[in-house]
């Protein structure tokens, strides 16, 4: 019976148990990182096997399925299980802390949306031991990933896709509802920091794009296992139905990639800057008309579809209007350094790299978006140029920057600062270098997704090889990087609360790394940038906003992993055709959600004495 | 509950009592908005591709409107109960809740064993099946899910007659039972739409 547990006062797991049944945002934000981490290492390895097949012409290093393979699993890795969760992970851990709260809205989803990623990965990724690797690129278009794509390969990513989507609308579901109800009194909603409104702009359409997104791979899932007509022409499908809903979804995730990017940037700027973000107002609102014009453009991927001039003119000017709000931003970055007391340490160092590198990525942006020289650039290496600069440039030039900011906040140390620089460094010169040049060998006429190409082209070779070169350079900044973790990990957790000393919100107003209630007290927020605002005044804590208290937690779950579980035995069973197989783990998932239903969670209390830190008197 | 009888309004909202409460319900809205971009596609498919019939049956040849008529008034019926279901929550009667709860589940069982029927009717009949032609891959792929989703609510209400016998009416169980009824009234928008888009459009044109 539940009311056992009624009015105990301690955690029921330790240990590994722990993990696997934590509830604790900052742990699955740290599960998070550590699972996206992995999946970025092996779509970053898929991407150097890429590059040596490319180094030289006519290279046998691999054959055209496995190119093929390599291509859509690096992308469709790199996408939905490396960018996405890592982010995840930052929004997890960093969200409640900047918010004043002590957890998310929904804990239980929380750990059942990372557990239902974490298997969706696990089951896109199988294909490499049953020896049917997903083959049609990461965008699927039939029939080449229908009818001309045999095997079960595209089921792992259809399946595969399928659970690591519902764990990401999960997420995106959760965070919104954080943000909503769960921001401490004072913090109004143009108080947040900027990173929590951009990660409320990408719930939002993580929201409307991942839920299309999954009608498309269940349309996909009847089309290849139950005989149904969808994209299949013969009989009188559509296969631009495909690409209607896939980039009704693929266009808002991208900025659902970058959003979260521009969120992290426009915190570690300021702080490094001694200034406050300039123009706060407009890039709240640039970052709303960001999210609602990415709904709007998704046509621009299909210009060379046939939909007609007034649909690829249309489509060509909204794209280019959302080149207005991102300058926005890109000025207000500028701004807010002007003047500003620059420390450029690896953190700020990523986060002012960041702004050229996007820059070019958004100006070839608004070259694709016309829609007639399109006709030239669709599908050669100027594309490819063009979303690495965005991805990588962007996304990923974020993503480390966030390693390195809150690195000491999450497990209370530094990152060594020298192997840093060095990885920065290594990884911007390796970057333009695989990168910058793709744009030429796009104009020259280089087809993406070709395995090899003729020896004897004019700047063909040279240009190739070059960028393979950057590419191993990115590989030696990553390894860098992770030598650099090991090292870190093994020292003693010495940073200090506000370890920037400049922190500006209130995730540097707790002790580093934050304890597992967050807030002793609710803090009381008087504007935007509160921890900054309490310091300028001479406080050495935020003013609370209740007296000391027992502090309500809610119980870990074994169950969240089990349903997961159960998916992703139903995920098999869909896919070979078992059918007691898919019954029994969606059995395995329906009693779980009846347990749920039925044992109520009463959670457990810290008492006042067990509280860490000194206590702030209301 | 004095307390909540002392304040007026407090009566109202059980369901959004607490902090989870209130969690529950925004979270649900917001599912439901996923949902609604979920039949969306569905729909645009369908809308899309109802007219490649690949030589085989067509909307017109197959519907028939009368049994459609009454497993539509059967689930804006179960609609209606479910909301009786509320004002009784709302008067804390929980024999109320229950009793309006059961109505409702009867009549989606009603719905859902005359759509069975008539998926079988439609295969054993005309030897209309999912692979026949595109329009019946979207027919039958939009209209089971939806079909899914009234099985999924019938199980969930039902277990929720339950929990109300075992622990009554209480801050926990209410935004429950109000947040299945929230998801009940979006299974009826949707079979509006369903009824129109494929049924009515599907008969005359």
């Amino acid at each position: 019976m539940a009311h056992a547990h009624a009015h105990a006062h301690t955690k029921r797991y330790s240990g590994f148990m722990d993990w696997i049944t934590t509830v604790d945002h900052k742990k699955i934000g740290i599960l998070y990182l550590v699972a996206g981490g992995f999946f970025f290492l092996v779509a970053g390895l898929e991407a150097i096997l890429i590059r040596l097949q490319l180094a030289y012409p006519m290279n046998g290093f691999l054959d055209a399925q496995s190119f093929n393979e390599l291509v859509t699993m690096h992308g469709t890795t790199m996408l939905f299980l490396a960018a996405l969760p890592i982010l995840f992970g930052f929004f997890n851990y960093i969200i409640p802390l900047q918010i004043g709260a002590r957890d998310v809205a929904f804990p239980f989803l929380n750990s059942l949306g990372f557990w239902t990623f974490f298997f969706g990965g696990v089951l896109l990724n199988l294909g490499f031991f049953t020896g049917n690797v997903p083959d049609s690129g990461w965008t699927a278009y039939p029939p080449l990933s229908t009818e001309f794509s045999p095997g079960q390969g595209m089921d792992f990513y259809s399946i595969g896709l399928q659970l690591a989507g519902i764990g990401t609308l999960v997420g995106g579901i959760n965070f919104i509802v954080t943000i909503v109800n769960m921001r401490a009194p004072g913090m109004t909603m143009m108080r947040m920091p900027l990173f929590t409104w951009t990660a409320f702009i990408t719930s939002i359409l993580i929201v409307f794009a991942f839920s299309a997104f999954a009608v498309g791979l269940l349309m996909m899932t009847f089309d290849r296992l139950f005989g149904g007509n969808f994209f299949d022409p013969s009989t009188g499908g559509n296969v631009v139905l495909w690409q209607h809903i896939f980039w009704l979804f693929g266009h808002p995730e991208v900025y659902i990639l970058i959003l979260p990017a521009f969120g992290i940037i426009s915190e570690i700027i300021p702080t490094f800057s001694r200034k406050r973000l300039f123009g706060y107002t407009s890039m709240v609102f640039a970052t709303a008309l960001i999210g609602f014009l990415g709904f709007m453009v998704w046509a621009h991927h299909m210009f060379t579809v046939g939909m007609g001039a007034v649909a690829n003119t249309l489509f060509a000017i909204a794209t280019m209007l959302i080149a207005v709000p991102t300058g926005i931003k890109i000025f207000n970055w500028i701004f807010t350094m002007w003047k500003g007391q620059i420390t450029f340490n690896t953190a700020n160092l990523f986060a002012v790299g960041f702004i050229p590198s996007f820059t070019i990525g958004g100006v070839t942006g608004v070259m694709l978006a016309v829609a007639a020289a399109d006709y030239q650039y669709q599908d050669t290496y100027f594309v490819v140029a063009h979303f690495h600069y965005v991805i990588v440039g962007g996304t990923v030039h974020g993503i480390f920057a966030a390693f390195f900011y809150w690195f000491p906040k999450m497990f209370g140390k530094k990152l060594n600062e020298v192997l840093g620089k060095l990885t920065f460094w290594l990884f911007l010169i390796g970057f333009n270098l695989t990168f910058f040049i793709q744009h030429w060998l796009g104009l020259i006429g280089m087809p993406r997704r070709v395995y090899t190409y003729l020896d004897g082209q004019t700047g063909w070779n040279e240009m190739n090889y070059i960028s393979t070169v950057g590419a191993i350079a990115m590989g030696v900044a990553t390894i860098i990087l992770l030598i650099n973790v090991i090292i870190t990990v093994r020292k003693p957790k010495d940073a200090p609360d506000d370890v920037w000393e400049d922190g500006r919100t209130l995730e540097w107003a707790v002790s580093s790394p934050p304890p597992e209630y967050n807030f002793k007290q609710t803090p009381l927020v008087r504007g935007l940038d509160g921890w900054w605002l309490e310091k300028r005044a001479g406080k050495t804590a935020m003013t609370p906003a209740e007296p000391v208290g027992p502090i309500h937690m809610p119980n870990g779950s074994i169950l969240p992993l089990i349903m997961s579980i159960g998916l992703f035995i139903a995920g098999l069973g869909i896919m070979y055709h078992q059918t007691l197989v898919a019954i029994g783990g969606f059995g395995i998932l329906v009693v779980c959600m009846i347990l749920r239903s039925l044992i109520d969670d009463p959670g457990y209390h810290i008492e006042p004495e067990q509280l860490e830190g000194k206590g702030v008197k209301a | 509950m004095s307390h909540a009888h002392a304040e007026g309004n407090a009566i109202e909202s059980l369901e959004r009592t607490t902090l989870e409460g209130k969690n529950k319900i925004l979270g649900f809205w917001v599912f439901l908005g996923a949902e609604v971009v979920i039949f969306g596609t569905l729909f645009a498919a369908h809308i899309g591709l109802r007219n490649e019939v690949n030589f085989s049956v067509s909307g017109a040849d197959i519907f028939s409107l009368p049994i459609v008529a009454i497993m539509t008034a059967l689930l804006l019926t179960s609609s209606m109960t479910s909301v009786m279901a509320i004002q009784a929550m709302h008067r804390h009667d929980t024999k109320g809740i229950a009793v309006w709860l059961a109505i409702t589940v009867l009549l989606a069982l009603g719905f859902l064993c005359l759509e069975i029927y008539e998926f079988y009717h439609y295969v054993h009949e005309y030897g209309f099946n999912i692979q026949e032609s595109p329009f019946s891959t979207t027919f039958y792929v939009l209209v089971g899910c939806h079909g899914v989703h009234v099985a999924v609510g019938i199980i969930w209400i039902s277990l929720l007659i339950g929990q109300l016998f075992k622990k009554g009416l209480t801050v926990v169980t209410a935004p429950k039972i109000y947040v299945a009824s929230l998801y009940w009234h979006f299974i009826d928008v949707v079979w509006v739409f369903i009824f129109t888009v494929v049924y009515l459009m599907g008969k005359v044109g």
